[in-house]
């Protein structure tokens, strides 16, 4: 590792160090958000449905597939400020203590994961998630929906397809 | 026996004391002992199981390893009938005694009895545990239960209601009070509300209960207390949970309605600890400890209670009561104080769509958020329920509090930065 990489990683991890013990409850940061450089042009959305759609094609997914693919990042907007916002992962998920039936856990990597098969729509889950990062699916059996970090790829989609530098990936263990 | 920590009890409050020792001592012996004999599930579930869409095994709450993982001893079909503090030993109803050197009572809630004539008849069923569950779903299946009255119009009667409905029974709610779930919700939610459940095919009689229930050995129909007589040959007991406080009583811990506790969630008796519906923590939109008998503070509570039994400092200081639910394909979720006295001065502001059945209403007390209610439209609730937690004044954005896309974009930056972890440059 080059001495500028090095300088490059203490700084974010002092920044992390800092966002740990300012924040709710101590969570490390898996996608960082920096709303300024976000102009809200949703490609993120867009991604993130290729990346969940069965073919993984960008046309396949919003022409084909039914039930239609959903986002699991949302930007909420109010002109001219746009906050792409997904699950932050936290350290101490609420979440994950208030499922009333154990479908969301943590895993050993930190990455909050919901299993779908156990959930039943209770909802409980977004009355407590803090970034409002959770919403409903209901195009079949009701269940949550939430970013899962892109298992099967490196980088998640709506990081690497950011256009602006709004989305950050910082592995944090 | 020996061990060093003693639970007492087998759902969300013990497993949160469980899992959260084990992050502070992986090797601290554990003995959990439960009256009822299977692994920990999903209470909320038993209305699943009484559909036929869940079986037992889906409905676990943590994965059939899980003891075994956490390494802890379980004594289940086993009660604990005395407890002797003094010399920190717990008597089993088979005269075993077990040693300890902390413990914690996660006893729960047990079902509401009201006193009503005829209820030892065939038919009669309360809505708490598997075994209720399992004992329904053996009635609803005989072809004889065409007919099914529950007593009670709050959340676990209406899930309870609407389970039997999907099993094609015909079914009437009988609820003393004048409104469907009078404690979870306000009366602009609860006739939304009522509307929904009246176009499932549900019938409700609000503003009576059942006096007397009818029948030889077998249920055949119940009275209300105006003389009406409706058929039936199943009821449930929907009226709701009272703390399980007999263990803290005979052994001289001061209880309350639920058993007392610090922030800690430590009994006046110390290194005896309590959480979940047995006790009484602390609930911060009332600044005072108070009942909250959700699954989700059961949790967090035993998960405090835990932490402080291993040694690690932990307060149970943000939980407040809070109601999601989707019955009759309504979200609707409620928290905090959503609806105070109108003498308390509080600043009230909502949102009515009765076309589209959406009602969002904020209490704001001094400009900062006290309760809520988001009805219909529920995505964000979560940042309502943080900003209510942290205090934050919200003068500055209250008015977009109940608009459709409200979310962070619509709070000022620096609360964003602070709280929401969003960077701003």
């Amino acid at each position: 590792m080059k001495t500028g990489e090095k300088f490059c990683l203490l700084i974010i991890n002092i920044e992390l160090f800092i966002l740990f013990f300012n924040n709710l409850d101590g969570a490390v940061l898996s996608i960082q958000i920096n709303e300024k450089y976000c102009i809200g042009c949703r490609l993120c959305e867009v991604h993130c449905k290729v990346e969940h759609s069965a073919s993984k094609d960008i046309l396949s997914a919003f022409k084909r597939e039914r039930p239609a693919v959903l986002s699991r990042i949302h930007v909420d907007e109010k002109k001219p400020v746009s906050v792409p916002m997904q699950c932050r992962h936290c350290k101490t998920p609420l979440c994950v203590s208030a499922c009333l039936t154990g479908a969301i856990s943590k895993d050993e990597n930190g990455v909050v994961l919901h299993n779908p098969e156990k959930c039943i729509g209770c909802w409980t889950c977004i009355m407590v998630c803090p970034f409002g990062a959770i919403s409903r699916d209901e195009r079949g059996k009701k269940v949550a929906s939430k970013c899962d970090l892109c298992p099967s790829r490196k980088i998640p989609a709506c990081v690497e397809n950011c256009p602006n530098g709004a989305l950050i990936y910082v592995e944090a263990k | 026996m020996k061990c060093k920590y003693l639970i007492i009890g087998n759902s969300a409050g013990a497993i949160g004391a469980v899992e959260a020792i084990r992050k502070v001592d992986s090797n601290g012996s554990i003995t959990l002992v439960s009256d009822e004999s299977n692994h920990v599930y999903s209470r909320p579930m038993i209305s699943h199981y009484v559909r036929d869409i869940a079986t037992f095994d889906e409905m676990l709450y943590r994965p059939k390893s899980f003891y075994d993982d956490q390494n802890v001893n379980t004594l289940f079909g086993k009660k604990v009938v005395k407890l002797q503090i003094d010399e920190w030993k717990a008597v089993l109803d088979d005269g075993q005694e077990i040693e300890h050197k902390s413990l914690l009572l996660a006893t729960g809630g047990k079902p509401i009895i009201p006193k009503i004539k005829g209820l030892d008849k065939n038919g009669v069923h309360s809505f708490t545990t598997i075994s209720d569950a399992k004992a329904i779903r053996e009635r609803v299946e005989q072809p004889a239960t065409k007919k099914a009255v529950v007593l009670g119009g709050g959340l676990i009667g209406l899930l309870a209601a609407e389970a039997l409905l999907s099993r094609m029974i015909n079914v009437t709610v009988v609820e003393l009070s004048d409104r469907l779930l009078g404690p979870v919700l306000d009366p602009t939610a609860s006739t939304i509300m009522a509307r929904k459940v009246e176009q499932s095919g549900l019938t409700v009689i609000t503003g009576h209960t059942i006096s007397e229930v009818l029948g030889v050995d077998e249920i055949c129909g119940v009275m209300l207390d105006d003389g009406r007589k409706i058929d039936c040959e199943l009821l449930i007991l929907g009226v709701g949970v009272t703390p399980n406080t007999q263990l803290a009583l005979d052994s001289d811990l001061k209880v309350n309605r639920g058993i007392i506790v610090n922030k800690r969630m430590e009994t006046t008796t110390p290194s005896v600890y309590a959480c979940g519906d047995c006790a009484e923590p602390y609930d911060f939109a009332y600044d005072s400890f108070r009942p909250t008998p959700i699954w989700p503070a059961a949790y967090r509570s035993g998960a405090v209670a835990g932490s402080n039994m291993a040694g690690l400092e932990s307060e149970y200081d943000n939980g407040t009561c809070m109601n999601s639910m989707d019955i009759f394909d309504f979200p609707v979720i409620s928290v905090g104080r959503f609806n105070p006295g109108e003498d308390e001065g509080c600043d009230i502001l909502y949102r009515l769509d009765e076309a589209q059945s959406v009602y969002r209403k904020v209490v704001l007390n001094k400009n900062r958020i006290i309760g809520a209610i988001l009805a219909g439209e529920i995505e964000k609730a979560g940042i309502i329920l943080s900003l209510m937690k942290n205090k934050v004044d919200a003068s500055e954005f209250k008015e977009a509090l109940n608009h459709k896309d409200f979310g962070l974009a619509y709070l000022p930056v620096a609360i964003r930065n602070k709280m929401f972890r969003v960077k701003k440059d």
